[in-house]
């Protein structure tokens, strides 16, 4: 039941040399890029150049595969029920309606919808390929200082390096009580009725709450005796400098979003029409 | 006054934030209804938004549903990572009016409770959740409100279910106030 994760592995390549603030700010606004635009050039524009950066960082295919899979998995399903629940969506928002062929009722293929979802699809493809190149190549104890680095307050910023730190202990322990229950024949799949199901999860998840909570007395106590949140700001271990390199990526984002935008919204809507309208 | 969070508030919201993560990516067990899971991710935000207030309760939702996102599917979903947020903001301010420190967890704080979480997930997955997923994702209105209808009506079970089951141990762990009494 061992489950795999997103880990950062170290290797030498120019992505990984980057500070993790810069890397937080690139891939942030990136996303908000991507979110906004529904440009299809600007998006594929942004793949590319996504793709390159995957090539440049020289991370592993293994170290990521089970994700890719799970998510294709997960887009797949998504782009069905998409249609499913609204074939016409396309001729809506490009305003034009050419079809391809017809299937049944109301569900018929026009290419806007094809586009449509193209670009839905494309949307992902820009966003997932930098969420998972920051998961992989950011050291998660300099992302707590990169992001009190960009203003978030160190409180927070500390909240977060505690949630990392602790995901693996919390995992082993809610598998060490859940084998525990197994073993004593507490179950909780699909074989026992659903009454007895909630009652059964319960018992696993009491016992793991409550080791929780004594580890948050203990982690605060301790806390408390090395003065935490006794002055205004805080030096991270991990901080470092800006590099040219760290210049150069801001640049770069910056020059992306606002290149997308201008050509997203130059002629005024959202969404880039290839079809030409029949008015 | 002191400024910002208190320590323990802060070890809470990250503890907090790491056992949403695995609850999120171990703790869902079937319905029994098809494609509905029991996410007792949600229980448990709900009973640290009791235990530790508003505040705490957004930051888990925020962070635990971000990390969870990103390291187990890639990439966060971030209308939904919204929702979880707003669901323990809403139920931290039911922390004010249950003293479950003091073990009191009788049957008016049950109600109390379970009426503010069904208000909360009714925010957050009904109308917040949809709305972002079309102003972010410009999603199919019909796709993503039956997508909320769904998510949000089994939460607010399993809150009422499970949440109530875990306050209610919970307060049993706790000293009562004034529980002591004289030996004759």
């Amino acid at each position: 039941m061992k489950a795999k994760m997103l880990t950062y592995t170290r290797l030498e390549s120019p992505i990984h040399r980057l500070t993790g603030a810069v890397k937080l700010i690139f891939f942030a606004l990136w996303s908000v890029t991507a979110m906004i635009t529904y440009d299809t050039r600007s998006l594929l524009a942004m793949f590319l150049f996504g793709l390159v950066m995957f090539k440049i960082s020289k991370v592993k295919f293994r170290d990521y595969s089970f994700v890719l899979y799970l998510i294709l998995f997960f887009m797949l399903l998504n782009q069905l029920a998409v249609y499913l629940f609204s074939p016409a969506e396309g001729v809506k928002i490009y305003g034009t309606s050419h079809e391809w062929f017809h299937i049944a009722g109301r569900y018929n293929v026009t290419w806007e919808q094809l586009f449509y979802q193209f670009n839905i699809l494309l949307k992902y493809f820009t966003v997932i390929p930098m969420a998972l190149l920051f998961l992989l190549t950011t050291d998660p104890s300099e992302f707590a200082a990169s992001l009190n680095r960009v203003g978030v307050s160190y409180r927070i910023a500390y909240a977060v390096s505690i949630a990392m730190r602790y995901i693996p202990d919390i995992q082993r322990d809610f598998h060490n009580i859940s084998f525990a229950a197994q073993a004593r024949g507490i179950d909780m799949s699909k074989k026992e009725k659903l009454g007895a199901r909630i009652k059964n999860v319960s018992a696993v998840l009491m016992p793991l709450i409550l080791t929780s909570l004594q580890r948050i007395e203990t982690v605060s106590a301790a806390m408390e005796l090395r003065a935490f949140g006794h002055g205004r700001t805080r030096t991270w271990y991990n901080a470092r400098p800006f590099g040219k390199a760290d210049f150069a990526a801001l640049a770069i984002i910056v020059a992306i979003l606002a290149g997308s935008m201008l050509l997203t919204f130059h002629d005024g809507s959202r969404f880039y029409n290839i079809f030409e309208r029949t008015e | 006054m002191r400024k910002g969070l208190s320590i323990i508030t802060v070890v809470a919201i990250g503890i907090g934030a790491a056992l949403f993560v695995i609850l999120g990516r171990f703790g869902s067990i079937p319905s029994g209804l098809p494609d509905t899971n029991i996410e007792t991710t949600y229980a448990v935000l709900s009973l640290f938004s009791v235990l530790y207030g508003p505040i705490a309760g957004l930051l888990i939702g925020l962070i635990g549903h971000t990390l969870k996102d990103a390291i187990f599917y890639g990439s966060p979903w971030f209308s939904w990572v919204i929702a979880s947020g707003v669901v323990g903001l809403v139920v931290g301010f039911a922390a004010r009016s249950i003293r479950i420190h003091d073990g009191e967890f009788g049957a008016k704080q049950i109600v109390r409770f379970n009426l503010i979480q069904i208000l909360a997930n009714a925010v957050a997955w009904f109308v917040i959740a949809p709305v972002l997923d079309i102003l972010i994702y410009a999603e199919p209105s019909d796709k993503v409100f039956t997508q909320g209808l769904v998510a949000g009506a089994s939460n607010i079970v399993t809150v009422a279910v499970l949440g109530t089951l875990l306050l209610l141990a919970y307060a049993k762990t706790r000293t009562k106030q004034g529980s002591l009494t004289k030996e004759a």
